[in-house]
């Protein structure tokens, strides 16, 4: 009794939201796997339990492998944005750890795409993408003719085999300077001492960054990983308001909402129940890291 | 291996430690000659949106995108504010208050999490954070017809609801851990010496200092309630929705209306640009705090 | 206990609070509520000769229904392809609009089996549709005994647009009459230097020229099968049509993804093409634009196949204004309605009773056809198959656009069908 008295209060303050995520957060999910377990292909409801035929017909018996077309597309999409965006937040990071006058300018600047939405980019990405060569073309391919760089000129999100490439370009676009911000605060939190201590021991730049700097940020490498990854295998907006949904650039997220729009509940509850179970592979094993790390400290 | 991600911390170490040194040898001139190529490439985009937004007939297109208008006027930024004036009003109607509620929700939370532990605290926390990372599309069947049967008047009113909802994972996560790091424990330790409960440690001691957190989770909150377009697809339309969805109904129309569509892009970015240069150092904190360690 | 006792006050109150600002910043657009006069018409008419059509409409129901107000949820782009999606939303979350667009035949049985309209078959004995509407027409309406839309307008989906003078400068004096000589003509536009000749956009309207060339290839009557499981999809005669479609593709621009039917509109009026195969809103568009050197023929091979499409309104279930929407379907089944609706929309009235006088050049030419044509149904525009079939086949058609798989695209459509077909 003594110790429900001492813990009581508390677990009664945070009870609200205990319920509202048990409910809308699992009982949903719950609820989402019944719903993909069953035959409610229409909106006239479910007749009945199939299993999981849902989940093997969209991996062994879809219409021209749609489904996996679409993981396909997840792939190369979240690759070259996670790659692209490590990268040149690193590389931003660096440039200005190394010490830039006007810093604030260039933090601003590298920063600002990441307040606007998806939508609103999407918008203009949707020009800069334009897919014609040569005379007519408009936007990025424009600009590459004018520098005589034609080599570069490219069709873009319509190419079908790297496509999804050129969809992760906005995202890189907007979500490199967040990169940078983390590496930033993971740059100018190495104590002073260790950079000190590393000159002392008459260590080069390139080895103090090699064996003192850049260990440390292992850290913050992943954290950015796992921020980008799980946003990548969500990607929604940015696709719908680019190219819209169509089959050269669909991925689960959009996959998804094509079905529901057909009323097609089943299938499209097994879609997205894949879709959670890709994010949890990734998410689950580092919160039970990040837990365990808390603990040892 | 740290707890941190206090986010006014974070803020603090960006600042540069140093100045700038001022010899500009080679490697100093390849350094600036990066950052403006980065500077421009970034900024390319903008470019673009704002000179389309000043043009008017066949000054639009796609080759002429890159060229200066010729003759500059602000209709399209009209016609793009009558089309998408109701909708940012609403949006305000939904960040505003989402902003609040889960900001206080996740202060609550996270004070409990981080300073008033039961047994099993972690555990429920991770459970908690799990749902931050949720791909949305798993819940939004069962949701929808939730709502409806809850009786929540759609659109707007629905939006805040989930908003809120979803809110819970990343706004405790930033409390718990602004907590964990500038509340001494001594202090809790003390008012409950005195002999004060929860509740009134929490607000006559705990809630006063806790400023910093709530301007990180309301920023926070704000741009992802204003920038949100899944849940707004799924359970609003362009009759009672926020902004996202006038904007693309406005872009994605049949003949669309390329420079009013640029002006709508700016118009419904704006706010949340205005909130990022005004508070900048609190947003980029806001930013960290997205990130579940540093 | 006395902590636990204001900690559940403050939980009582955060409650509140979540309730009290949900409830209290309702603002749900101005409209709705019961006892309302407002009727929300939903449609995909936001431009050009679609709205000027709307418009017209709109006037004579403000003379037909004195006291109710019209107010528009029109939601634009890709014939309909964004408003289906809001639309589907819409009914999902139980916020109808009053009443919404949707195309007859096929894609009408969704909403009916949903049970998402309303049945109006004794709504039409006191208009007297059942008699004004042609015998043909009003048999594709009903299921199982009961019709559930009003038809504003018939279209024709397989007519090829022209820019003349691109088409005179490549020598060419008369209409292709089969895939052969319209091949040759491509070729003859080509030669002048235009890199497409037709112009083309995304899955939905690439999905309407194979359907055309499917007609020229399979003749009317096994055309229809194709959608009704009696014409097997596997056969030679459709790996011939995906053969001369794929022909056709290699005349066409490079950058059809990403372009709306607008888009490729415009290489047209712009003489960067000279074909387009489109629907018949096409010529009252073209119009709206001021665009005046257009011609038109069926799509060669066609011979006097008529591909319908009808633009229809229903009445929700759960409308909140169901009188009103009454006067609005009454208002579009009406004769005044059908000529201010379609001489400006530059489709034809599906009333008997219309006077031909009182239209434009093209739509005379196609009232004479409706009368006495084959008439074939569309998929692409939901009066053959249901949208889940439709979404198949606009995504199959988008594989075949970059993969250009003869086998697969034929393989992919007959799944389509035998997953679809009669249900």
């Amino acid at each position: 009794m003594r110790r429900l008295r001492h813990w009581g209060p508390g677990l009664l303050l945070l009870s609200p939201s205990l319920i509202l995520l048990a409910v809308f957060v699992y009982g949903l999910i719950a609820w989402t796997t019944k719903v993909s377990l069953s035959d409610e292909h229409n909106a006239r409801g479910s007749k009945g339990f199939v299993g999981i035929d849902n989940y093997k017909n969209l991996f062994t018996n879809d219409i021209q492998d749609r489904f996996t077309h679409s993981l396909k597309n997840l792939l190369i999409f979240t690759l070259v944005f996670l790659v692209g965006a490590m990268l040149l937040g690193l590389l931003w990071a660096f440039l200005l750890e190394r010490g830039v006058r006007g810093e604030g300018f260039f933090r601003t600047v590298y920063l600002f795409p990441m307040a606007v939405s998806f939508i609103a980019s999407g918008v203009v990405w949707r020009w800069l993408m334009n897919p014609l060569k040569g005379d007519g073309a408009g936007g990025l391919n424009a600009v590459f003719g004018s520098l005589h760089l034609d080599f570069l000129q490219s069709t873009w999100w319509t190419n079908p085999d790297w496509g999804m490439a050129s969809m992760a370009m906005p995202a890189v676009w907007q979500l490199s300077g967040y990169v940078m911000a983390l590496f930033l605060a993971g740059f100018r939190g190495i104590p002073q001492e260790l950079r000190e201590a590393a000159a002392m021991d008459g260590a080069s730049t390139y080895r103090l960054y090699r064996n003192v700097i850049f260990p440390q940020l292992t850290p913050v490498a992943l954290s950015a990983l796992i921020i980008l990854g799980h946003m990548s295998m969500k990607m929604f907006d940015l696709i719908m308001s680019v190219s819209g949904p169509q089959w050269l650039t669909e991925v689960p997220a959009i996959y998804v909402w094509q079905t529901l729009l057909t009323s097609d509940y089943a299938k499209s509850a097994a879609i997205s129940i894949v879709l959670l179970l890709l994010v949890a592979v990734v998410i689950v094993p580092y919160l039970i890291y990040t837990n365990r790390a808390e603990k040892n400290t | 291996m740290t707890t941190v991600t206090a986010p006014p911390a974070a803020v603090e170490s960006l600042a540069p430690r140093r100045k700038p040194k001022r010899s500009f040898g080679p490697g100093s001139i390849v350094k600036y000659a990066l950052a403006i190529f980065f500077l421009i490439v970034v900024l390319m985009p903008l470019y673009v949106l704002i000179v389309t937004s000043f043009k008017a007939g066949s000054d639009i297109g796609v080759t002429s995108q890159w060229n200066l208008p010729t003759h500059w006027t602000t209709a399209s930024w009209g016609k793009a504010w009558t089309a998408l004036r109701p909708s940012f009003i609403r949006t305000f109607e939904l960040a505003i208050p989402v902003a609040v509620i889960s900001s206080v929700i996740g202060a609550a939370n996270g004070f409990v999490l981080s300073r008033w532990r039961f047994p099993g605290a972690d555990v429920v926390f991770t459970l908690i954070l799990f749902g931050m990372f949720i791909p949305y599309q798993a819940v939004m069947i069962p949701l929808r017809d939730i709502v409806t049967t809850i009786g929540i008047a759609p659109g707007i009113p629905t939006l805040i609801f989930v908003h809120c909802v979803y809110g819970i994972p990343i706004c405790t996560l930033i409390f718990r851990n602004y907590y964990a790091t500038t509340v001494p424990e001594e202090l809790v330790e003390a008012a409950r010496v005195d002999g004060a409960g929860l509740l009134r440690t929490f607000t006559r001691i705990i809630l006063p200092i806790s400023i910093p957190g709530f301007v990180v989770t309301v920023i926070w909150q704000f741009t992802s309630a204003w920038n949100d377009y899944l849940f707004a697809i799924f359970l609003a339309n362009t009759r009672n929705g926020p902004i996202t969805i006038a904007l693309n109904a406005l872009a994605g129309a049949q003949s669309p209306d390329y420079a009013a569509s640029m002006a709508g892009a700016l118009i419904t970015s704006l706010p949340t640009l205005l909130v990022y240069v005004l508070l900048g150092r609190w947003f980029i904190g806001g930013l960290m705090a997205g990130s579940v360690k540093s | 206990m006395r902590f636990t006792r204001r900690a559940a006050i403050a939980v009582v109150g955060v409650a509140a609070l979540l309730t009290a600002s949900a409830c209290g910043s309702s603002d749900d657009g101005g409209d709705g509520g019961s006892g309302s006069k407002k009727v929300e018409v939903f449609t995909w008419w936001a431009d050009g000769g679609e709205k000027a059509g709307l418009d017209g409409l709109v006037a004579q129901f403000g003379k037909d229904c004195a006291g109710q107000e019209f107010v528009n949820g029109a939601v634009a782009g890709g014939a309909g392809a964004n408003a289906k999606q809001v639309l589907a939303s819409r009914l999902q979350q139980k916020d109808p609009p009053d009443t919404f667009q949707a195309h007859a035949g096929a894609e009408l049985g969704d909403y009916i089996n949903a049970g998402q309209v309303e049945d109006l078959s004794a709504d039409y004995d006191t208009w007297g549709l059942k008699t004004a509407f042609p015998q043909g027409l009003i048999q594709n309406l009903t299921v199982d005994g009961k019709i559930y839309s009003v038809p504003a307008n018939i279209h024709r989906a397989n007519v090829v647009w022209t820019n003349k003078k691109v088409v005179a400068d490549a020598g060419i004096t008369s209409d292709p009459t089969d895939l052969a000589s319209f091949i040759a003509d491509l070729d003859k536009v080509k030669a002048k230097g235009i890199a497409a000749p037709l112009a083309i956009g995304k899955d939905w309207t690439q999905l309407m020229l194979f359907e055309s060339v499917l007609i020229t290839d399979l003749g009317a009557d096994k055309f229809t099968g194709l959608w009704n499981g009696k014409t097997d999809w596997n056969s030679a005669e459709v790996t011939k049509g995906i053969n001369d479609f794929k022909t056709l593709l290699t005349y066409t621009n490079k950058d059809r993804d990403a372009l709306d039917w607008t888009d490729a509109e415009k290489l047209v009026m712009d003489g960067k093409a000279a074909y387009q195969l489109m629907g018949d809103w096409e010529a009252a568009d073209l119009d709206a634009k001021k665009f005046a050197d257009y011609a038109w023929f069926t799509f060669p091979g066609n011979g006097t196949t008529f591909q319908w499409l009808a633009d229809s309104f229903v009445l929700p279930t759960g409308a909140k204004n169901a009188e009103g929407t009454k006067c609005w379907l009454k208002t579009v089944g009406s004769a005044d309605g059908q000529k201010a609706f379609n001489t400006k929309k530059g489709s034809i009235p599906a009333r008997t009773d219309a006077v031909p006088a009182d239209y434009p050049k093209y739509q005379q030419a196609a009232m004479a056809d409706w009368k006495s044509a084959t008439q074939v149904p569309s998929c692409a525009h939901g009066s053959a198959c249901t949208q889940g079939w439709q979404g198949a086949a606009n995504s199959a058609l988008g594989a075949f656009s970059s993969n250009q798989d003869v086998a697969g695209l034929q393989k992919a459509l007959a799944a389509a069908a035998s997953q679809f077909v009669k249900k």
